[in-house]
């Protein structure tokens, strides 16, 4: 059993990026933090399948809190993305209208945009929306141009934010997920495989086991998780250039709706679907679906017709019973809840967690004091537009050809001071096994590079 | 960075790379450098552990390993330069090629190109199949680099996907390693190779089922069953380890559509004339990544065809500036999948190769050449199984009257 010590300032539930994020803010403030993740890396739920997109917020709730974090994680991600070697892809978004109906709703829109301080929001008449993206289907009508979406690596991100905790301190522990808990009037003693931890407060981070974890913390949950499942489809690099601007539909009261853009990685992707399930261990790609995304991108994109599909994922994003952001705290017993974070999450994160420490830090007099020169650690680019390693001399040749991985990379990923846990992590850390070969040519390799290395192996233990 | 030119770069060191390497230099072209963006070249031969290779080439049968050793060492004793660990990232006009490195990117300037990168099978998620996305999902030639290069076993009991020759060298490579697939399954309604090969299959007692779909791959971290439905219609669970998706190859073109190459949507690789010249004038191709796909000895043949060509080109001073060669385009129609070359062109040398031609499934009935006005040019019967290279003779048509499209369509038998 692992031996936890003394009791920490805060036990953060969940290591998906919105915990990452936590990890970070915490830390940051000076609070002793620990991570408790049930998989074996972080990233392992929700947040490893999403579109990418940092927003603006224009077409959030006005006045809600989700803008109120989207909008501040917007502005913190640009703050320290430099810092952090974190890219972006500069390509604004367009809503584009299809129909008569959803034409009439763009004045609405960009009435909403404004309102939510988004103030370069514009609409475009078809001449322009075409003269901007020639590649798009001819029944396009007109367009909401949103100028400061942009495209973020989803996975280097929260990776840079969990890095920083872990070099001011924080502790994360995966495999490790919460089997029972008990509050003592004092302290939190959380029970896991690997022992017990003591906190003086819990953050829920859980997502999609967010009101399970709440009701195993406080005997009851304000809210209900009703997972969304959402299929990609990510098409070969070939496609990406057909289409330079992010490509959202008018939106509906429910969800986002299907969006077409490039990833920070050079490729095309679309989804997602919104299906809502009751299975909440079932990220399952299913055929018709697939089909339907397919050919909505071709209906936006006709050229896309002759493009080459390089992979399909699928997450369960955690949905409530209601739209918003379940962000709720009981500070008697030190219990905080970050829930119910549907869609936003990417973007959101950092406001999310400056938004609940806010919460916490109040009547509190412990917890440290806010790091003044914390520790940065910049992360090796993976964007394809940006420098990458193969490019620099040096590098003992390329294991993974698709996506041009060094070995120099995998080693490095694999010695890091927050490893990849399985397979998956190793993947989004260096884009190996990413491309269109999905593994053909390296496996084999990266299954050799990788043993002993990961807690989840890539075969079977017995039959190394 | 810059070195000296060469007369020929070769891209891609398997069967067809380094038999053109080998040609060129039996030619007397001086300077030919093979560019293998893996640690040895010899291409996917070297995955497989098991005969035949080698019968047209060396006269003699070979396991697939040995046969790509000889190749290489073949070519390292006619002089050829082999540079492993270096990938071609771009093909420019004029023969400017961009070299990547341990050492960086140099760029390197070519008299020709020839490109022979191959082709890869088709993965999990370019099928659209269903289901979880658990580990121990991998295509036939990821297996046989675990098993003869890593010496690592990664299943027991897997399913096999598909019933192409490849995937009854996925049988050969499981049965020699321990591993016992647990059933071989088609989603077409019959084998995909000739039936009689299916005797081994049936002597190993791995059931065959054809006409069954795929509904879901089950397992959250590693494969535990499949779900299928039958031909019958009936829906099973496969208890299994792994699955193996085997064949139904596309081209390796991620070069040639990086260098802004013109790429046939049919066979998803170049568009190529007779001789194997792409669409710039100073660009060939030959392998795999022309005709997904034909056996290691067909490629070999063509590499040295293609290499016979571009070194008489090179020796002709009239032609040693590569010219645009129009040509006559030529189409699948009807009840085809694609036919290689795309372009015959009225220069040149000896006769024009055969029609290299895929059906769409089985084909049974007639190949009808006809021209631009509906002529018919010729006609002949053919009987293939669906994934069968087949071979329409052009020998003593005279193509070069006219300019008109030509247009090859599979009449089936009533």
């Amino acid at each position: 059993m692992l031996a936890f010590g003394n009791p920490v300032d805060a036990a953060i539930i969940g290591a998906g990026v919105v915990g990452c994020a936590m990890a970070r803010r915490f830390s940051l403030e000076g609070a002793s933090v620990v991570v408790l993740e049930r998989a074996p890396d972080i990233l392992s739920g929700a947040s490893k399948a999403n579109s990418a997109i940092l927003h603006t917020g224009f077409d959030a709730p006005p006045g809600s809190v989700e803008l109120q974090c989207m909008q501040a994680g917007y502005d913190e991600y640009m703050q320290i993305r430099e810092d952090f070697n974190l890219p972006i892809l500069d390509t604004g978004a367009l809503v584009a209208a299809w129909s008569d109906s959803e034409e009439a709703r763009l004045p609405e829109l960009l009435e909403q945009a404004l309102l939510n301080g988004v103030a370069d929001a514009r609409l475009l008449s078809r001449a322009e929306v075409v003269a901007r993206e020639p590649a798009l289907g001819a029944h396009v009508r007109a367009a909401l141009l949103v100028p400061r979406e942009v495209i973020i690596d989803p996975w280097s991100a929260p990776l840079a934010y969990a890095m920083q905790a872990k070099a001011l301190g924080a502790r994360f522990h995966f495999n490790a997920g919460l089997l029972s808990a008990r509050f003592d009037g004092d302290l939190w003693h959380l029970q896991t495989p690997m022992g017990t931890l003591t906190a003086r407060s819990v953050i829920n981070a859980a997502g999609i086991h967010g009101d399970s974890v709440e009701r195993m913390l406080i005997g009851g949950s304000q809210f209900e998780i009703r997972p969304r499942k959402g299929q990609f489809v990510v098409f070969d690099k070939a496609a990406a250039k057909h289409l330079r601007t992010i490509l959202l539909p008018v939106p509906t009261a429910r969800t986002k709706g299907v969006v077409l853009t490039r990833t920070i990685f050079g490729n095309l992707l679309v989804g997602p679907t919104a299906e809502e399930q009751e299975e909440r261990e079932r990220p399952d790609v299913t055929r018709p679906e697939l089909d339907m995304l397919i050919a909505k991108a071709v209906e936006l994109v006709p050229a896309l017709a002759q493009a080459q599909v390089t992979a399909v994922y699928a997450g369960l994003r955690p949905a409530s019973e209601e739209k918003h952001y379940r962000l709720h705290s009981l500070p008697e017993k030190g219990y905080f809840c970050a829930g119910g974070i549907r869609s936003t999450g990417l973007t959101a994160a950092l406001g999310i967690a400056r938004h609940v420490h806010g919460l916490w830090a109040q009547d509190r007099t412990a917890g440290g004091k806010p790091i003044t020169a914390p520790p940065i650690l910049p992360l090796p680019n993976l964007a394809e537009h940006l420098p990458r390693d193969w490019e620099l001399p040096g590098h003992d040749g390329i294991v993974c050809h698709c996506e041009m991985v060094t070995g120099r990379e995998i080693e490095a990923a694999l010695s890091s001071p927050l490893p990849p846990g399985d397979f998956g992590g190793l993947r989004r850390r260096t884009r190996c096994a990413m491309g269109r070969c999905q593994g053909f040519n390296c496996l084999a390799r990266l299954n050799s590079l990788t043993e002993g290395r990961l807690s989840v192996p890539i075969t079977p233990e017995a039959d190394r | 960075m810059s070195s000296d030119p060469y007369d020929v770069a070769i891209v891609g060191g398997g069967p067809a790379g380094l038999s053109a390497a080998i040609e060129l230099r039996a030619r007397g072209v001086a300077k030919v450098a093979l560019f293998e963006r893996g640690d040895e070249a010899g291409g996917i031969p070297r995955h497989c552990g098991h005969p035949p290779f080698g019968m047209r080439e060396f006269g003699r049968i070979l396991t697939g390993p040995a046969y790509a050793r000889r190749l290489v060492a073949a070519a390292l004793a006619a002089g050829v330069t082999i540079l492993t660990k270096h990938t071609v990232v771009h093909t420019g006009p004029g023969g400017l090629l961009t070299v990547a490195s341990p050492k960086g990117i140099e760029s390197i300037q070519a008299a020709r190109i020839l490109i022979a990168t191959g082709a890869r099978e088709a993965t999990r998620a370019q099928l659209l199949v269903p289901g979880l996305r658990p580990l121990g999902v991998m295509n036939t030639a990821a297996l046989q680099a675990f098993v003869y290069q890593e010496g690592r076993v990664p299943f027991r009991r897997p399913l096999i996907v598909g019933s192409e020759l490849v995937s009854l060298s996925a049988i050969l490579t499981c049965r020699s390693h321990g591993i016992r697939p647990i059933a071989m399954v088609e989603s077409e309604p019959d084998v995909q190779a000739r039936r009689a090969f299916f005797a081994l299959p049936r002597v190993l007692r791995v059931p065959v089922m054809t006409g069954a779909q795929i509904l879901a791959i089950e397992g959250r971290l590693r494969v535990t069953s499949v779900r299928l439905r039958l031909a019958d219609g009936t829906e099973t669970l496969l208890a299994c380890d792994g699955v193996i998706f085997s064949g139904r190859f596309v081209p390796e073109a991620a070069l040639a559509e990086a260098s802004a190459l013109v790429l046939d949507p049919a066979t998803g690789g170049p568009e190529i004339d007779q001789h194997g010249r792409g669409s710039d004038p100073g660009i060939f191709f030959a392998g795999n990544m022309v005709h997904p796909i034909e056996t290691a000895g067909h490629c070999w043949a063509e590499g040295r065809r293609v290499a016979g060509l571009i070194a008489a080109e090179l020796a002709d001073r009239a032609k040693s500036e590569p010219k645009e060669t129009p040509g006559r385009r030529v189409i699948a129609g009807a009840g085809l999948k694609y036919v290689v070359p795309q372009r015959l062109t009225t220069e040149g040398t000896g006769t024009a190769p055969d029609l290299n031609v895929r059906a769409l499934g089985a084909a049974k009935g007639h190949l009808i050449l006809s021209n631009g006005s509906g002529t018919i040019l010729r006609s002949q019967s053919i009987n293939a199984a669906p994934q069968k290279p087949i071979r329409f003779s052009l020998a003593g048509l005279d193509l070069a009257g006219e300019s008109s499209d030509l247009r090859l369509r599979l009449e089936p038998k009533a």
